[in-house]
């Protein structure tokens, strides 16, 4: 975008623009597209219609424990009542040491979050050094607070390592981040929350952990329309991250954990088996 | 045909006159010593009253750009006030974009990143300051030289301006590795003793530990010149 300010008339237009974003401004990074605001406040997606409104149609979980982070998600998407996919990466490998998950629009978290990693590279290479993920969250945090009501809906958990051990962010379309233990996104994740937080204990063993967030994520696809799909596990811990589960199918979940409990599917049935 | 009156243009021979004419600016400045210890920093300048009416303590000329952060200067004084301002706010900025604070590497390599742009662009000089920026990276103190032609450099003990050449000699002979904070600052207040004109006044240090900078009064520099006119 071009600058018609008369007081730059006579001098060299690539300094004085330079000059000025760089050195003047204590702002936040500034990101690469022109920034739309509506002028009737928030901008709205999907209408704004409640029922077609899946825009944060997903489960997606991540807790912090003894042996790391374990983060755990869903793979459905869905526009409106129509089922898009059933296998959707919705954790994306940032770089070897950085992790993202997304919920919300997935062209947002998608592009935002590789936004991210090449800005964390370009990092790399200038300095010599890692930014660490309290460094990288907060980058975001602050190219998402530039686009605020403009209509971006991202609700993603950044996990990594880095010299001080293993953190979780929380970062949201509004420009709240949050460092935590234990999160969970999406329209599923009060149903993850309600496993999540029953069972949850720091001193996990990494596959006592693994059982939680599958748990976790099958509870919340059962009883969520929007969430579905299979079960995608990554653990990360102080030398990166590792992918634990590919994708376990919610539907065998469900059969093996009603087995587990003794259920068959008909009430009858159950009940002669009591008596 | 002159290539010395244009900074965009190079001589036959590769150079570009502007900036060695600011380089040597800097040789005519006052001189100033850093030297890297094992757990801190020593920043050492000579400050110049111009008439016996000036105030000498109000000159500052070692600045601070963060809590563990300085920088001091050989060459024009005004120029070194506006680097030193740029580099603070870079320091802050960081802050905000990346929460943690910046290590001495990447201020160093901005500061220097500054001093290039004038290296590169028609209707602007050079800055006529060669920099010392002490502080820490990774819990290691370490110390950066930068020049007007933008280049940086990691030092273990350097010096700038007038007399660089005798306090480098002196510095090379003396220095050496995992040298004690007291240790380092007398080996600093030594070398610059040896070139400074007049009296302690003269004189101002900075010590930058790994959560501060020390920057010593009036009163401790005199002590600190006392004792180390008595050691030989």
């Amino acid at each position: 975008m071009i600058d018609f300010d008369p007081s730059t008339f006579g001098l060299a237009h690539t300094y004085q623009k330079e000059d000025k974003d760089e050195i003047n401004t204590l702002s936040m990074p500034s990101a690469p597209q022109v920034i739309y605001r509506s002028l009737n406040g928030p901008t709205q997606t999907n209408g704004g219609n409640k029922l077609n409104n899946f825009k944060h149609g997903t489960t997606t979980l991540g807790f912090v424990f003894k042996e790391g982070i374990l983060l755990a998600v869903d793979s459905r998407a869905s526009m409106g009542s129509f089922l898009s996919s059933e296998q959707v990466r919705k954790v994306i490998e940032i770089n070897e040491y950085l992790l993202g998950t997304m919920a919300g629009g997935a062209a947002d978290c998608q592009y935002w979050l590789a936004y991210l990693a090449n800005h964390c590279r370009t990092y790399e290479l200038k300095n010599g050094s890692k930014l660490s993920v309290a460094a990288a969250s907060k980058f975001l945090q602050g190219i998402l607070i530039g686009y605020k009501n403009s209509g971006l809906s991202m609700g993603c958990m950044i996990a990594g390592t880095d010299l001080s051990g293993q953190h979780l962010y929380y970062i949201d379309n509004d420009g709240m981040r949050l460092k935590g233990d234990i999160f969970s996104v999406g329209s599923g994740s009060t149903y993850a929350y309600g496993v999540l937080d029953n069972y949850y204990r720091y001193d996990l063993s990494l596959d006592e952990a693994v059982e939680l967030g599958v748990r976790a994520i099958y509870h919340a696809t059962h009883r969520d329309t929007a969430s579905g799909g299979v079960v995608r596990v990554y653990h990360i811990h102080q030398n990166g991250w590792t992918k634990v589960h590919d994708g376990i199918d919610v539907v065998d979940l469900h059969y093996k954990f009603a087995q587990q409990k003794g259920l068959v599917g008909d009430g009858d049935e159950a009940k002669q088996r009591l008596f | 045909m002159s290539y010395d009156t244009a900074l965009t243009v190079f001589s036959p021979d590769g150079q570009l006159f502007q900036v060695e004419y600011a380089m040597e600016a800097v040789k005519r400045g006052l001189c100033c010593v850093g030297v890297r210890g094992k757990d801190a920093i020593i920043l050492g300048v000579e400050k110049k009253a111009t008439s016996k009416l000036q105030d000498v303590k109000t000159i500052k000329k070692v600045y601070q750009l963060d809590h563990n952060l300085c920088m001091t200067f050989s060459g024009l004084n005004a120029d070194a006030r506006i680097l030193a301002n740029q580099t603070r706010l870079q320091c802050q900025q960081y802050k905000i974009y990346y929460e943690d604070d910046p290590s001495v590497d990447y201020i160093a390599k901005f500061t220097s990143q500054q001093q290039q742009k004038f290296t590169q662009r028609g209707g602007a000089r050079p800055y006529g300051i060669s920099t010392l920026i002490a502080g820490f990276s990774n819990n290691k103190p370490k110390l950066f030289q930068t020049d007007p032609s933008g280049a940086c450099s990691e030092w273990k003990a350097t010096s700038l301006g007038k007399s660089a050449k005798q306090v480098k000699d002196f510095l090379e002979k003396h220095w050496r590795e995992g040298l004690h904070e007291k240790d380092a600052l007398l080996l600093t207040t030594k070398a610059l003793m040896d070139v400074v004109e007049s009296g302690n006044k003269n004189i101002e240090l900075c010590v930058i530990r790994k959560n501060e900078c020390w920057f010593l009064n009036e009163n401790e520099v005199e002590e600190l010149t006392k004792i180390t006119a008595q050691l030989q």
